[in-house]
């Protein structure tokens, strides 16, 4: 019965149309990919330039300077010398196993997406808390930034860029991101009713009530969006190193297509020191700044 | 009578998608609860209409969901009407673009918020200059106004801690320092002591009473406690559903209440913390001195059905006479009453009647107090019968 066939299989498109579909994206997107990619290149240019002196800056220094460097960071932001002592003990070991370059290579693209991040992130987290309808079209694109499969961004941004260390920051950027808007929408939103009828009473303009109440009140949320793009940033680099991004992620991918366990692991533990550091660092600097907002009711 | 410092004409507000489609609806007269079932919108106020002077201490009083709050974030328009104008000066506030608004809120009123409002990262002596500082003051002069206003709440010494290490009342006592400290004429509190206990909450109000006698503000003053409504408020207005229902002084509320809403409302009101002397004193009372004679002193008490007259000298109150006193005199042959003259206890008119009443009871038979005002004149007398009429 004809009916049958109906229900049973799909009622799909045909092969020619599906066909056509194809042929005709990929030759507008390659059309555009050739007609555009110098010029869009050499918007990149500028960036292209700093994380190239940027990388080779942690890579020329002496390392000591970089652990001492490294460890007054984490010393100033979190006081604490539990923490400090173990950052030199994770970087000495990562230089005694050899894998001191390539976690200085991953430290400076780590820094520049982060930062990319933040610069981008909060203003368009900014943006979306004060507009419900702002909020409303921003929500998907992050969602769909966060479950497409980053493969499959990497297409277009490869075709267009080529490979190598742009490309792979964009990805980067592109996957991280989520976190940082969706927290800085959230804490805005987050912030109390009262405390910022305050400030309007008192004739606060918008940017007086942005910077001086919004902005300081969601902070906690807000780094702790900034921790959350740094882990992801940090557990994209594998995949970057796909598209010729240098660092931690490359020895990780040889070691996958060559089954090297053990290369595998000391890299894979690199990044896991680099993160835990980077986490308890900023974990311990937000929660020191912020330490007389916590409990406000006294009774 | 001068114009009032602010009026506020025929307000609405209602709250939903489309308000102004209600309106019509509103004044045809229809209810909150119709209309919400019509429409989905929720009136939150109709015809709001008040004046409200200078120096005056004016409370609007409403249960929860009455509006009040509602009501008194329309003054600064931290919230604006559905329809209605609101003047502050003679000027439309309704009118003010952006800027002025701003302006306006700087300068001319200050509020005072329920949960407080304080800034959590901003140490105390920051958030009392709050005002300023965003006036572009510079930090001196802002620390110098904060200071002064710290010390006049009594907070002097917690200029560097931040508000979560306060307990309610200094909190609030930040509170009401930061909106004094920008001079502005008009204060808003917000359910300003709600949050507090008790105890603290009468300290506050006699705090708050105690600065209004030296500043002079304008106060509206929002709560949900008659009893501090009645102790705080020259005027009081009563809300209830986004309508005023009675506004009145104190007395008026408490002794002739509007409807049965308010009734209800005053009925557990504890009238002796409430009323004073000045609002139980019988004035119209038979007076007489010293020099009057027992014929004349019997007649005219006799003629009242009176048991005693008082004796005056000069504006002040000497004593009373009684009738059996009166008989006395005339039986022993005196020229004067001056003789018979009994002392009897005076107050002030400014005195409560909770205060009053424990003297009343223990003096001997009926015996009654004499009442003066301020200057120590004789203004009439209380006795235990007036006194049951007012306190049952």
């Amino acid at each position: 019965m004809a009916g049958e066939s109906w229900l049973t299989e799909f009622p799909k498109m045909s092969r020619e149309g599906l066909l056509a579909i194809r042929k005709s994206l990929d030759a507008t997107y390659r059309d555009f990919s050739r007609e555009y990619g110098e010029s869009i290149e050499t918007i990149f240019d500028p960036l292209l330039t700093f994380l190239i002196w940027f990388e080779k800056l942690l890579l020329n220094t002496p390392w000591p300077l970089i652990i001492i460097a490294i460890t007054a960071l984490a010393y100033f932001a979190s006081r604490s010398w539990k923490l400090s002592l173990g950052v030199i003990v994770s970087f000495l070991l990562i230089g005694y196993f050899g894998m001191w370059e390539d976690t200085m290579r991953t430290l400076s693209i780590i820094t520049v997406c982060t930062m990319l991040s933040i610069a981008l992130g909060i203003p368009v987290g900014i943006m979306m808390a004060r507009s419900d309808r702002v909020q409303s079209t921003v929500t998907p694109m992050l969602d769909i930034m966060q479950t497409m499969p980053a493969f499959v961004y990497l297409i277009p941004v490869v075709m267009l860029l080529g490979i190598g260390r742009i490309p792979g920051v964009i990805a980067v950027v592109i996957y991280a991101i989520p976190p940082v808007i969706r927290l800085t929408n959230l804490g805005i939103r987050l912030v109390d009713r009262e405390v910022l009828e305050a400030a309007t009473s008192y004739g606060a303009s918008p940017t007086q009530r942005l910077m001086g109440v919004q902005l300081p009140l969601a902070m906690p949320t807000i780094m702790a969006g900034i921790n959350q793009t740094i882990m992801m940033s940090l557990a994209m680099v594998v995949i970057a190193s796909m598209i010729g991004v240098k660092g931690l992620g490359q020895p990780v991918l040889k070691s996958i297509t060559n089954q090297y366990f053990t290369l595998g692991l000391f890299n894979g533990l690199a990044i896991v020191a680099l993160a835990i550091i980077f986490d308890r660092v900023s974990q311990a600097y937000a929660k020191r700044t912020q330490k007389h907002m916590e409990g406000t009711d006294h009774g | 009578m001068a114009e009032p410092l602010v009026r506020i004409k025929n307000l609405f507000k209602v709250f939903g998608d489309n308000p102004e489609s209600v309106i019509p609806m509103v004044e045809a007269g229809q209810s909150k609860d119709e209309i919400l079932a019509a429409t989905g919108h929720t009136l939150g106020l109709q015809n709001i209409n008040l004046d409200i002077n200078k120096g005056e201490i004016f409370v609007i009083m409403g249960l929860s969901g009455s509006g009040k709050s509602t009501l008194i974030r329309h003054f600064n328009r931290l919230i604006d009407p559905t329809q209605g104008h609101i003047f502050v000066d003679g000027v439309d506030v309704m009118k003010f673009s952006a800027r002025e608004l701003q302006d306006f809120r700087r300068h001319k009123m200050s509020m005072v918020f329920q949960r407080f409002g304080l800034l959590p990262h901003h140490s105390v002596l920051e958030n009392v200059g709050y005002g300023l500082s965003i006036q572009g003051l510079s930090k001196d002069k802002v620390k110098e106004k904060a200071m002064h206003w710290l010390d006049a709440v009594g907070l002097g010494g917690y200029e560097d801690q931040y508000p979560s290490q306060l307990s309610g009342g200094q909190q609030q006592r930040v509170g009401l320092a930061r909106a004094l400290c920008t001079d502005a004429e008009i204060l808003l509190m917000d359910e300003a002591f709600s949050a507090l206990d008790p105890l603290i909450r009468r300290e506050m109000q006699d705090q708050l009473i105690s600065l209004q006698h030296k500043l002079h503000k304008t106060i509206i003053f929002i709560t949900h406690d008659l009893d501090e409504a009645l102790r705080l408020g020259d005027k009081i207005a009563i809300l209830r559903d986004g309508k005023l229902i009675q506004v009145g002084n104190p007395e008026d509320i408490l002794l002739h209440p509007a409807d049965d809403y308010v009734e209800a409302f005053v009925h557990d009101v504890n009238r002796t913390k409430v009323l004073t002397a000045a609002h139980v004193v019988n004035k119209t009372l038979l007076t007489l001195t010293g020099r009057t004679s027992p014929q004349q002193a019997l007649e005219k008490i006799r003629e009242r059905h009176a048991d005693y007259a008082c004796v005056l000298d000069g504006k002040s109150l000497k004593g009373i006479i009684t009738l059996g006193e009166a008989e006395r005199a005339l039986s022993e042959g005196a020229g004067y009453i001056a003789d018979y003259v009994s002392n009897v206890n005076c107050v002030p008119d400014s005195a409560e009647l909770e205060a009053l009443l424990p003297r009343l009871l223990v003096g001997k038979d009926d015996q009654p107090i004499g009442v003066t005002n301020e200057e120590g004149e004789f203004t009439g007398m209380v006795s235990r019968r007036r006194m049951a009429e007012f306190v049952s």
